[in-house]
């Protein structure tokens, strides 16, 4: 039989050398060539201007303290580094705390450029659904939405310059993770738990996320870790203890602090005041979160330092 | 399309919401199906919360698996007589600690399949544990029971203002999609210092009662923080069973009597249920 030649003029023993091996001798390594052509459909990451770095705040689970930590990391970042600019972005466009913890409330404006202009307290600019809609109001989106919400949120809000951008992101591994995973460069995520199992479960889940996609996981923050009761003083850990140096030590992450369940930390954050500029720098609550810039500081420099992976 | 019936043998729907994560939706949800089994009925579970299904470890059913039958997929059971039936992604992944990346379509099939292609049998309630917030599994669940008379849904906060906030924005969902909202329970209310029993408000007091009161719909009660029963869901236990006489389990009770079972239909509501 005569080997016929295809239109595009390969042969069919041409094609079978290219493609074939001694341990695939029909050439059929489909699954490399099927995930070389799906990534020519993905988008490609490109910078928001003017953002030099990008740190999410995540948790696979809802209410374990994302919002609460990304709020006073970004307020500790600040403190650390008073002549850098941060910012601050609510990811979560269902349930955005941010307004509240930062005090911070109304309709932005647009700049020359159409940008939308960040509300800023405390030496921080702050962008969240929760200033384009009514307190009331609920945000019933489908996914398609949610992903257009998050670009204009990260693109078209006039960030620049920062050194660093917070991002408070919603719970859930979802449209929202996607995006902004596939969108933008981020130079490193903090995984935020509580010690109880549910809660390291979607922790986990979290971070395996992270992984799949090619963000690095810099750190766990165990939040709510004990209590110390104000009447005795007596320490119980209402949550679970060892639950964060389990998963630590499961996913190769360190835990960079242990911030205790303190009721302070939850009125300051309710009443728009944030303990991390509320206390003072002798609190040990306020000392938890400035370790915890510290250590995320050092942790991406050495991300940074380390020759392409 | 084909006209499949959602859920033909299901007498009452019941939907847990918040607006928030963390407020223990899912502890809830386990513990109201949880005490309708002990009270005698036929009981589902269904878990929308795709991304971080809780309910399987709070019932121990980890390692449990979901078989088909000619009539669909059969819901895992806690015990041979059948009487509570779950359903959760958890049981559908290869590895539990697989996390479930999926954008808002695939969701809202899988939530369907969830309720089209399950064989729930005869259920006289059916409990279903949705995510935080108001997006693609909430407007698919809600979607999908249009035909179902749903007997409404119960909001579940905790009494701090971030927490309050955002299920204030649930309460107008479900007053915009005509969902009725059976009541606001406030979760996380007060800790008992083991030590000197001194009652501390951890997360604040009083934001769900108001919220309540301000939206117009009742307050179902208050579930204080207890270990035991931290410790129950982590370690797949029942909870109602083993510790009803704590103030957390008297409070689903009083719920269940009180808001879910229908009058007509209960049996000795005046004696204390008997577990």
């Amino acid at each position: 039989m005569a080997l016929r030649r295809f239109n595009f003029g390969v042969t069919l023993s041409s094609w079978k050398m290219k493609y074939s091996t001694h341990s695939d001798p029909l050439g059929t390594n489909l699954k490399e060539r099927q995930a070389q052509m799906m990534k020519k459909g993905l988008p490609v990451k490109k910078p928001i201007e003017g953002v030099k770095n990008v740190i999410l705040v995540a948790s696979g689970k809802g209410g374990v303290g994302k919002s609460t930590v990304a709020v006073n990391l970004a307020l500790a970042l600040s403190r650390h580094l008073p002549s850098q600019d941060v910012g601050l972005l609510d990811a979560d466009i269902f349930g955005p705390s941010i307004p509240t913890m930062m005090n911070l409330s109304g309709n932005p404006l647009l700049t020359d450029k159409n940008l939308i202009k960040p509300l800023v307290n405390y030496n921080i600019k702050c962008m969240s659904m929760g200033f384009l809609v009514d307190n009331n109001a609920p945000v019933i989106w489908r996914g398609l939405m949610v992903m257009s919400a998050i670009e204009k949120l990260l693109r078209q809000v006039d960030w620049s310059p920062l050194d660093y951008l917070i991002i408070d992101m919603p719970p859930g591994t979802g449209d929202t993770q996607l995006s902004i995973a596939q969108n933008i460069p981020v130079a490193g995520a903090i995984i935020v738990t509580t010690p109880q199992e549910i809660a390291l479960i979607d922790a986990r889940k979290g971070a395996l996320m992270f992984q799949k996609v090619g963000i690095p996981v810099v750190g766990l923050v165990n939040n709510m870790a004990s209590y110390a009761c104000p009447n005795c003083g007596h320490h119980s850990h209402i949550f679970g203890a060892t639950g964060a140096e389990k998963l630590s030590k499961e996913i190769g992450v360190d835990v960079l602090v242990d911030i205790p369940l303190d009721t302070s930390i939850m009125e300051a954050a309710d009443g728009g005041y944030p303990i991390v500029i509320s206390s003072t720098s002798n609190n040990p609550l306020v000392q938890a979160y400035m370790s915890l810039a510290e250590k995320v500081l050092s942790r991406l420099s050495a991300i940074k330092d380390e020759p392409s992976r | 399309m084909a006209n499949v019936q959602i859920l033909p043998n299901v007498k009452h729907v019941f939907l847990v919401l918040s607006g928030k994560g963390g407020v223990g939706k899912s502890t809830v949800s386990t513990q109201l199906a949880l005490t309708l089994q002990n009270c005698g009925f036929k009981v589902g579970l269904l878990d929308i919360d795709l991304c971080g299904p809780s309910i399987p470890r709070m019932l121990g059913l980890e390692n449990s698996a979901v078989h088909q039958c000619a009539q669909g997929w059969v819901p895992v059971y806690t015990s041979p007589e059948q009487t509570l039936g779950v359903m959760s992604v958890g049981f559908l992944l290869e590895n539990k600690d697989d996390p479930v990346v999926w954008r808002g379509p695939k969701k809202t099939a899988m939530i369907k399949q969830f309720l089209t292609d399950v064989y729930w049998q005869d259920l006289d309630y059916l409990i279903i544990d949705t995510p935080p917030g108001t997006s693609d599994e909430h407007i698919s669940v809600l979607e999908n029971l249009k035909t179902v008379k749903c007997d409404g849904a119960i909001l579940v906060t905790t009494p701090q203002a971030v927490a309050v906030g955002d299920v204030r924005r649930e309460l107008t969902f479900c007053k915009k999609t005509g969902l009725n909202v059976i009541g606001i329970l406030e979760n996380m209310c007060g800790y008992v210092c083991p030590h000197c029993s001194e009652c501390t408000n951890i997360f604040s007091y009083g934001g769900g009662e108001s919220l309540a009161e301000m939206g117009k719909v009742p307050f179902l009660g208050r579930i204080p923080i207890d270990p035991k029963l931290t410790k129950a869901t982590e370690n797949g236990e029942n909870f109602i069973t083993a510790f009803q006489d704590s103030v957390a389990a008297q409070a689903f009770i009083t719920i269940v009597k009180k808001y879910m079972i229908p009058q007509e239909e209960s049996m000795d509501v005046s004696e204390p249920i008997d577990v």
